[in-house]
């Protein structure tokens, strides 16, 4: 259990960072979507099941989709 | 240089907090208000889910604040992005026929899943800010599927403001009977573990989720015409 939560934890810092470094903002969107969902499954995982579907829905679908559509809006010309 | 001064600052601003944290115990509770909720919430509301019976319930009020502070948020992004409605430009591409297909046949499901949860809030986790998040979802697989699809928006806005009618009007009415404070619980309360239990809870729930689910949708759907 302690493993488990300890491996998601290295994987959601490595999504972090990534998310921090990425130059395409699309990735960096997709990157930051995937620190929520395993924000989700920690929640999960350490018996918080409401915060966990709160997270998931609203952090990794909604705030993903809403920060797709801005940056779809505005110039991408960063690659 | 100044990176220097700013790291030495960072690190006595981290001292200061990890110091001042080290001064609270960790892991025990130092009021007695979350033991009284998880021993009396169960006989004294009739939820079986003690989040609920504390959201609902004991914070109540609190609750319609956040309601209200989600409604603000609608209300300034509708004024932010207000424009003249562009007439339809005509050439929006349709999709493919197996993504028109899957997200009509998936948005019903959504749909209910996310009913489901707020209608079962009182007795399994998560409830009307949950639910109404996962319907919200559903539209925006919609917008996102099904090109050129738009859930009406007087429809939305109907049922937006009578659900936000409903939570003040049921609060008011437990006011007026209970006499001692807003949303007072003044329905019967049922069995424990049973659908219809737990007095004024289901009713809230659900008005708070069809509030949460089409403020949440109406921002996407503003989101979605802006971006044309």
């Amino acid at each position: 259990m302690i493993l488990i939560v300890g491996a998601l934890i290295l994987l959601m810092l490595a999504a972090a960072i990534a998310a921090l470094f990425f130059k395409d903002l699309i990735n960096a969107v997709i990157a930051s979507c995937m620190v929520s969902l395993i924000a989700a499954i920690l929640f999960y995982l350490l018996q918080a099941p409401d915060v966990a579907m709160a997270e998931a829905s609203i952090g990794a679908a909604l705030v993903s989709a809403i920060f797709i559509i801005a940056i779809r809006r505005t110039q991408r010309n960063e690659e | 240089m100044r990176s220097i001064i700013s790291f030495v600052l960072l690190l006595i601003i981290t001292w200061g907090i990890s110091l001042s944290l080290d001064r609270i115990p960790f892991g025990e509770s130092k009021t007695h208000v979350g033991d009284y909720y998880i021993e009396k919430g169960r006989e004294e509301t009739g939820a079986s889910n003690v989040v609920t019976s504390v959201v609902v319930n004991y914070r109540g009020f609190d609750t319609l604040g956040e309601v209200t502070v989600l409604f603000v948020a609608a209300i300034g992004l509708s004024a932010v992005l207000y424009t003249r409605r562009k007439k339809q430009k005509g050439e929006v591409e349709p999709a493919s026929l197996v993504l028109t297909t899957g997200c009509r046949f998936l948005f019903p499901l959504i749909l209910l899943f996310g009913a489901y949860i707020f209608i079962h809030g009182h007795l399994t986790p998560g409830g009307g800010f949950q639910g109404g998040a996962i319907i919200a979802s559903a539209f925006l697989l919609v917008y996102m599927g099904c090109r050129g699809r738009r859930i009406s928006e007087t429809g939305s806005k109907t049922v937006e403001s009578l659900s936000g009618l409903i939570f003040l009007v049921v609060g008011l009415i437990g006011l007026a009977v209970g006499g001692r404070y807003f949303l007072f619980n003044f329905l019967p309360k049922g069995e424990l573990n049973s659908l219809f239990s737990a007095g004024i809870i289901p009713i809230i729930y659900i008005a708070i989720g069809c509030k949460v689910g089409s403020e949440l949708g109406g921002i996407i759907d503003r989101l979605v015409e802006e971006s044309g």
